[in-house]
């Protein structure tokens, strides 16, 4: 590189394109596990279906040579996962946030056991759109590669605003997660409106888990996630259980992953480790400061956490 | 005779429902294998020889449940005051941490010195680390069980810095580690077998920890502040003080697992301290219903699985991730089994109805 002369520039840069790449996985995760949780249920399991869509998107590209085929089977795992978790989760004398944990072992045993095969192979890449030709200093141009699914994302979280704010559909979501006996006394059926929600949910964070690999980093390997799922659950939190506010987080958080890198491409690697897990320190820093134990939060939908 | 016989009913209910849900999961499991072409029989039988076939693979086994009778711990004890921590896996690292400075600072100590501080310093280590969780839940609402995952990636980085660091042994070329225990210190296998003290200490753990939530006055404070918060409060239970100190005694506990594994096995820090320990000893708890007696024997099932993933592949060829599946599919089918508690007629309580005898006096 002959950009010596520009390495002051070189840490936002990267910073910059870390968080377009790194922020993806995070939109969907979150978007899914807002849908999930304003309909009252928690899906912790998200991590097991980010890493089971991110295998299922990479071994179909590779099977079929089509990356957008990889994306929809991630989809429909995601699916199937949802499904699971839906099912069990409203049984009664079920916990969500237990049966989540379970769905973290069983999604990467499934993701883990049948990638095994896909590790070495390369598989064909999403198509990237290049917003920063118009330039001809390299960091900048790598920096402005996006994917479209990030804009899908992008697109999804102001439709997901409007659904809960103005839609029929919507509001039965909103009144499940509020107020279930309110909802049946309403004639809607609790299960099925939190089933779709759950599974669509999952299917969004399948979604997620093929950004990962298929776009950045763009290989699959065991440890492809970097807790994205886990973190979906904070960041929701954080953003107030608002869609549009989980776009905004999801950028937050996909920058301070991308600082870690950042320092590193320019020869800081002392506590790289502690860097690379900044996501999760900012994480328990935001539950702390906004969590209080005298109220629930703002936003939080009332059946949440009650096993109503 | 009454009593005895619906207790009798409630008690087979308790054993009987997990080991159902734990055969329909081998079945679950065997068909999986089914479909990816493995007889199930041949795997049922892998599973069995190579966990529970021969002397030498029940110390394997039991060398794979030490750990996890104290990292189940760390799940079953907060979940007695109603709590999902499951922040098992970061107490060990911390505890290993704890356990390998400890051994390095007084290696010129005598052997038996050395031991209890390098466990005193695991205990303590992965206790507060845990007690965080406890004290971040009871005085800012930080919901335990996502707080508790979080802290199981700080704790991996807190490993990862201070083993390239700070800690590390300028041989390890490969993977960075500590610099390795002296032989004296190591923690030693019980006379006439491969199975470390370890195993004592877990046995030991549960047992306490049995006695100590079903059998004094604290475990009672607990088991009310578990079962009404609001109503433990009235009485006035000092909740606090309660989660705290549980909070403390469980991530003691997988701590302590983590000095075990540091001290006997690996006599080292480095990343392998980290092998899903932890995680499994969330799904002890469940399957135990976070009971520490029942832990001690579904840790040794569990041992036995995981000592078998090796023979598995050996002899099937089938990749070392499907003990994890299992270990999905096992969570998945006990989670469902919960639901069935109290709904079969088998194990209700035949209360006849008291004969209700038409009056013959007429009404007057």
């Amino acid at each position: 590189m002959a950009a010596e002369t520009a390495d002051w520039l070189g840490v936002p840069l990267a910073i910059i394109g870390g968080t377009l790449r790194g922020s993806a996985p995070f939109l969907f995760v979150s978007l899914g596990e807002c849908l999930t949780e304003k309909s009252g249920k928690i899906n912790l399991g998200l991590e097991g279906t980010l890493l089971t869509g991110a295998m299922s998107a990479y071994a179909v590209s590779y099977l079929t040579g089509s990356p957008w085929l990889g994306v929809l089977a991630a989809g429909v795992a995601g699916l199937c996962l949802g499904a699971i978790h839906a099912w069990l989760s409203q049984r009664s004398g079920v916990s969500d946030v237990a049966v989540g944990i379970a769905m973290i072992v069983f999604g990467s045993g499934i993701a883990f056991f049948f990638g095994k095969a896909f590790i070495q192979p390369q598989a064909p890449q999403l198509p990237i759109f290049e917003f920063g030709a118009w330039s001809n200093y390299p960091p900048l141009q790598s920096a402005l590669q996006v994917s479209p699914l990030l804009l899908i994302g992008i697109a999804i979280a102001p439709i997901m605003q409007w659904f809960f704010k103005s839609t029929r559909w919507g509001l039965y979501v909103r009144a499940v997660g509020d107020s279930p006996s309110a909802a049946r006394a309403m004639g809607i059926s609790v299960f099925w409106v939190r089933f779709l929600a759950i599974t669509i949910g999952s299917f969004l964070s399948a979604i997620g888990g093929a950004c990962l690999s298929l776009y950045y980093p763009g290989i699959w390997s065991e440890n492809i996630s970097s807790g994205q799922g886990l973190m979906a659950v904070a960041l929701v939190i954080f953003a107030r259980w608002q869609p549009m506010q989980c776009l905004w987080a999801a950028l937050l958080f996909g920058g301070a992953q991308a600082i870690g890198p950042a320092l590193q491409s320019v020869g800081v690697t002392s506590f790289r480790y502690l860097f690379n897990a900044s996501p999760y320190i900012f994480t328990l820093i935001i539950m702390i400061i906004t969590c209080s134990p005298k109220r629930t939060l703002a936003g939080s939908p009332g059946a949440l956490g009650t096993n109503e | 005779m009454m009593n005895v016989l619906s207790s009798w009913r409630s008690l087979s209910e308790k054993i009987i429902i997990p080991i159902a849900a734990l055969i329909l999961s081998l079945v679950v499991f065997g068909i999986f294998c089914a479909l990816n072409g493995t007889n199930p029989f041949a795997v049922y039988g892998v599973i069995y020889q190579s966990a529970f076939g021969s002397a030498f693979s029940w110390q394997g086994t039991l060398v794979r449940a030490a750990p996890l009778m104290l990292t189940a711990l760390c799940t079953a004890l907060p979940a007695r005051l109603g709590l999902v921590v499951i922040g098992n896996e970061g107490a060990l690292v911390m505890g290993g941490i704890g356990a390998i400075a400890a051994g390095l600072a007084f290696s010129s100590l005598p052997p038996l010195v050395v031991q209890i501080a390098m466990a005193i310093a695991a205990i303590i280590l992965g206790g507060i680390w845990i007690m965080g969780v406890g004290a971040l839940k009871y005085y800012r609402g930080v919901n335990e069980t996502i707080s508790s995952l979080l802290m199981n990636y700080i704790a991996i980085a807190i490993l990862n810095t201070l083993v390239e660091g700070p800690m590390r042994d300028p041989s390890s070329l490969n993977k960075p580690s500590t610099y390795p225990l002296l032989e004296v210190n190591w923690l030693q296998s019980i006379p006439g077998s491969r199975v470390h003290f370890g195993l004592i200490y877990g046995l030991i753990a549960c047992v306490i920890a049995y006695f100590l939530i079903q059998r004094t006055t604290f475990g009672f404070g607990v088991r009310t502040a578990g079962g009404n918060i609001r109503a433990a409060k009235i009485a006035g239970l000092p909740v606090g003080k309660l989660t705290l100190a549980v909070c403390f005694l469980a991530g003691s506990c997988a701590g302590l697992a983590g000095m075990v594994e540091v001290a006997a096995i690996h006599h080292r820090a480095n990343a392998s301290l980290n092998t899903g320990y932890g995680y499994s000893g969330i799904l002890v708890a469940f399957v135990a219903r976070n009971n520490p007696l029942a832990s001690v024997l579904v840790a040794i099932l569990l041992g036995g699985l995981l000592a078998s993933g090796s023979g598995l592949q050996r002899s099937l060829g089938l990749n070392d991730a499907s003990v994890l599946v299992f270990q999905g599919i096992v969570f998945l089918v006990i989670l469902f089994s919960e639901s069935i508690y109290g709904k079969l007629d088998f194990f209700k309580d035949r209360q006849v109805p008291p004969k209700i005898t038409p009056s013959t006096q007429p009404i007057a």
